[in-house]
């Protein structure tokens, strides 16, 4: 029987419960590092997950398109508490978030033509850049490393940024030959 | 109001195109919105950095979009057309990927899509820089806070908070 032990049932999760817990990381993740939050309720808080469970959650939700955090949201929802668990444990991670931004987007419409405010968002536009290239520099992690990592990187850039194809035309042409070079029984 | 179905249809399909995280889908969701509702690569590029100070997922700024367009309902109909999607199909991926368990092709796919992500996310940061490195000051406080992420363990919001004070003051008396 130790075996089947992988679907520990999770009868302890309450949609309550799903709600509070990612209404919390929603309300406390200034920053970023939402999946790291996400793995300490769900494998050391909850233990609503295995660290295994978690990592192959962790690998759909990269895979599919979507936001990391919310897909992982979806996926431990959808175990714990089936379809409305899911939904209810989006809504809780991104409900806080949103007021937050909603209130600071209302800010801005108001204030865009001041000139003080402008010059605050300069400062905060250019840190943002920085941190969004340093957030792509460790994502990339590994993929820097490798020829063949990073000859995709590079064309997928080029196509996007200086040939000007649309998003989907990039991925039709991209995804096929990564695919092919990725296939089983290749290396990295 | 005419904005509505338009804004639910161009976040969908953003939504869908989303591999790899959000930032992937920022040059593209940049075009879409410039050429269907007028927003510019400043107009942007400041939404989007207000939206690196909330909390959550760091693409909740696109309901300011939808707010700017279209008011309270343009804000709903884009978190409705921007979240839903994806994740129906990630929850049904999710059900099927329990069913086909270990097949090699899903470490293939896994693999090949990560770099592709990243050269994504790479024209994501170009798309950011452009509309937000405008003079030596704004390139000065990216590359500070470039550095202080990969270097230390500051919290970004307390760089990014920080460089908005640092720029009003060097802006203005520099």
């Amino acid at each position: 029987m130790a075996e089947l032990a992988v679907t520990d049932p999770p009868s302890s999760a309450t949609l309550k419960d799903l709600f509070i817990q990612f209404f919390i990381i929603g309300a406390i993740s200034f920053g970023g590092g939402i999946v790291a939050y996400e793995r300490i309720l769900l494998v050391e808080k909850r233990k609503w997950l295995t660290a295994d469970e978690f990592m192959a959650f962790l690998a759909i939700s990269q895979t599919m398109p979507g936001l990391n955090s919310v897909n992982l949201a979806v996926l431990a929802g959808d175990l714990l508490r089936g379809k409305l668990g899911a939904l209810i444990a989006v809504l809780g991670l991104i409900i806080p978030g949103s007021i937050f931004v909603l209130a600071l987007g209302l800010l801005y419409s108001d204030n865009s033509d001041h000139p003080l405010a402008n010059l605050i968002l300069m400062g905060v536009a250019a840190s943002a850049c920085g941190l969004l290239a340093a957030i792509t520099y460790r994502i990339g992690d590994d993929n820097w490393k490798h020829l063949k990592s990073v000859a995709i990187i590079v064309i997928t850039f080029c196509l996007m940024s200086i040939v000007k194809l649309s998003l989907p035309v990039v991925l039709l042409i991209m995804a096929p030959i990564a695919i092919y070079l990725y296939r089983p029984g290749t290396s990295l | 109001m005419s904005h509505l179905p338009s804004l639910f249809l161009t976040f969908s399909l953003l939504s869908l195109l989303a591999v790899g995280g959000g930032t992937a889908v920022l040059p593209e969701m940049q075009t879409l919105l410039s050429q269907n509702f007028a927003i510019s690569h400043t107009q942007f590029v400041h939404i989007y950095s207000i939206g690196q100070i909330a909390p959550g997922p760091n693409m909740l700024m696109v309901l300011v979009i939808g707010f700017q367009v279209a008011g309270a309902l343009g804000a709903a109909v884009v978190l409705f057309s921007f979240f839903l999607p994806s994740s129906i199909l990630c929850l049904y991926a999710g059900r099927l990927w329990e069913r086909f368990g270990e097949s090699p092709w899903r470490r293939s796919v896994q693999d090949a899509l990560e770099p592709i992500s990243i050269g994504l996310m790479a024209s994501g940061v170009y798309a950011v820089a452009k509309a937000s490195i405008v003079n030596p000051i704004t390139l000065v406080l990216a590359l500070i806070t470039l550095f202080l992420i990969l270097k230390t363990k500051i919290n970004p919001v307390f760089v990014i908070l920080g460089s908005g004070l640092v720029g009003v003051i060097a802006l203005k008396y520099l």
